[in-house]
């Protein structure tokens, strides 16, 4: 559901990883960047872009998962290429679908957001830098109880 | 207090009611009809001051007593007539309609406010089982057929009433296309809704003092979550935490003293406990798990607390005095958020199996669980002061309402808003 709402971008990654499977991550983000510059026009971004170039701005997940899957390693991989070596300030949000209860969901959504940050410091980012908080099910990207509008729910924004 | 909401009431008796048994055999199929409502009549109180009365009393006793699933009151319009004293009843009438139990009343203007006097009927027994009085100032009509409802309720059960206590809740709308959101109180029938305070930042997980008289609660004001404690007469609040990460399911010890909490400034969710009185944090446990949605056992000695350290999220005792962690609940993949009765001997709590979120009760003795509901999106269960109904979220449609049934699933009605979306009951002690 979500890689058809991310259309091309979240298409490419899974393309990019399943077929360099025993590539590196360099070339898989070689690959991704190539892949990516022509799909840029029909890459549905959620309404909020502020930067020049802005990258995808967040990372989603499986129900009451918080295991980054393959192709937002990729995405991070290239966040965390920007963030390196700056003092820049990120906000890591944390969020949930309506399943599950409203406190347990406070701390899942903090356990994805975690997951977001401990991957970024390994690539190198200064870990002070990145500021990690939850909202749970509290703050739903899309209403609705669908399969789709719960996917979108079940996320990590990164906030600059 | 301006009134933002009117909560409509609607009320379903559970007679068809069948709830499929849930995975595993420890989970018990029940149906609404297990017992009869007791059928009982409302006589229209009597009137003796001018002019028409802002409330229709003896309708309100009737409805409170309708929403416990343990009465079937006679519609007014079956009654052959309006006895406004036990003297007046005329026993072969009720019997022939199968009336139990009849009630007179009488309203007179006192200075300042109203005296009802209120007799119970017993018409299989042919006798009068009391004559009582409450007075209320001329706000009070609402609260007068509460108490009398109450004092019905316990004669003929044997469980003190619980319909004048209150609830709060958390209430979401949307004011200029942003999200606003309100903690809210009503009377535990919805009616008399009114702002307790509001938020342009979610607020969550509300929580009685055991007086009654405040309420702790989650803000994201500060921008994080963080615990505030509020007084509900003054208004005057205090935030509590401001710790990194989490902040959360504050819960408040039986003797008030003590607020249990959920914290992550140690890396991953812990529960705490906080000494009301020396402001001193304790944590209580160690686990690189998930431990949140602490509740006091009525006794102060151990919490209750889902974790999914075996996993998936169950439910564990935690006893305090020496740490150790006991697991509560084997039955289906997700058991959650769990509220203890005033008895201790019940837990409920929100169950999941086959993919549905419903709420379920559970015997702590012998582990044999229930399922109440038979919704799919159901949460936040809250018990009420005397152990027979819980109040829970649920959803109709894409809409969040709230709706309660009794322990034992015999009585069940929602209380749907007619604005926004409403969630997180929390039953209220009694004031008394």
């Amino acid at each position: 559901m979500l890689k058809s709402v991310k259309t091309g971008l979240g298409l490419a990654c899974v393309l990019a990883v399943t077929a360099g499977c025993s590539s590196t991550d360099t070339d898989d983000s070689a690959q991704q960047e190539m892949t990516q510059q022509p799909q840029e026009p029909v890459v549905d971004t959620p309404p909020e872009p502020k930067e020049a170039m802005p990258l995808d701005n967040i990372v989603y997940f499986d129900f009451d998962q918080s295991l980054l899957k393959p192709d937002t390693r990729e995405l991070l991989i290239q966040h965390a290429d920007r963030l390196r070596g700056t003092t820049q300030n990120v906000r890591l949000e944390g969020h949930a679908d309506e399943l599950g209860t409203r406190e347990y969901n406070l701390a899942l959504g903090e356990r994805r957001a975690n997951a977001v940050r401990d991957f970024l410091v390994l690539q190198g980012v200064d870990a002070n830098s990145l500021e990690v908080i939850s909202y749970g099910e509290e703050r739903p990207a899309q209403s609705g109880s669908s399969e789709s509008a719960r996917a979108m729910n079940r996320r990590v924004v990164i906030v600059k | 207090m301006i009134k933002k909401l009117k909560l409509s009431l609607i009320v379903i008796f559970a007679n068809c009611l069948l709830v499929v048994a849930a995975q595993a055999q420890l989970v018990v199929e029940i149906s609404g009809d297990v017992q009869d409502p007791t059928p009982i009549a409302i006589s229209p109180f009597g009137w003796s001051g001018s002019g028409v009365l802002s409330e229709d009393v003896s309708e309100i006793v009737s409805a409170d007593l309708r929403r416990s699933g343990l009465f079937d009151p006679v519609p007014r319009e079956d009654m052959l007539s309006f006895p406004k004293t036990p003297e007046n009843v005329a026993y072969r009438d009720w019997r022939i309609l199968g009336t139990e139990y009849v009630v007179t009343g009488r309203i007179e203007p006192q200075a300042g406010g109203y005296l009802l006097t209120f007799d119970l009927v017993n018409i299989f027994g042919q006798s009068k089982m009391f004559t009582k009085q409450v007075r209320g100032s001329g706000q009070q009509l609402r609260d007068m057929a509460h108490r009398a409802a109450d004092e019905i309720f316990e004669a003929i059960t044997g469980i003190r009433g619980a319909f004048s206590t209150e609830m709060l809740y958390v209430q979401e709308t949307t004011r200029g296309g942003r999200p606003s959101y309100a903690l809210m109180r009503a009377d535990i029938d919805g009616a008399r809704a009114r702002e307790v305070r509001r938020f342009d930042q979610p607020v969550m997980s509300p929580m009685w003092s055991p007086d009654g008289q405040e309420v702790a609660y989650v803000s994201f004001e500060t921008g994080r979550p963080a615990i505030f404690r509020e007084n509900l007469q003054t208004g005057a609040r205090q935030q509590l935490t401001d710790f990194e990460g989490i902040n959360s399911s504050p819960t408040w010890s039986p003797d008030g003293t003590k607020l249990a909490m959920v914290l992550s400034k140690d890396g991953n969710p812990e529960i705490y406990v906080l000494d009301l009185n020396t402001g001193r944090f304790k944590r209580m446990t160690r686990h690189f798990a998930i431990d949140t949605e602490p509740n006091w056992m009525p006794d102060g000695k151990s919490l209750v607390f889902t974790s999914d350290r075996g996993g998936k999220p169950q439910i564990y005792e935690l006893t305090l005095a020496t740490g150790q962690v006991d697991r509560l609940t084997f039955d289906g993949d997700y058991n959650a958020r769990p509220r203890v009765s005033p008895d201790g001997k019940t837990l409920v709590m929100v169950h999941r199996s086959r993919g549905v979120f419903t709420i379920a009760t559970m015997d702590i003795e012998s582990g044999r669980m229930r399922v109440l509901t038979e919704t799919s999106l159901d949460e936040s269960p809250s018990i009420a002061p005397n152990g027979a109904m819980l109040m829970y979220a649920t959803k109709r449609g894409d809409k969040g309402i709230l709706a309660a049934v009794s322990l034992d699933a015999g009585g069940k009605y929602n209380l749907p808003s007619q604005r926004g979306d409403v969630r997180e009951p929390a039953w209220s002690p009694y004031f008394d």
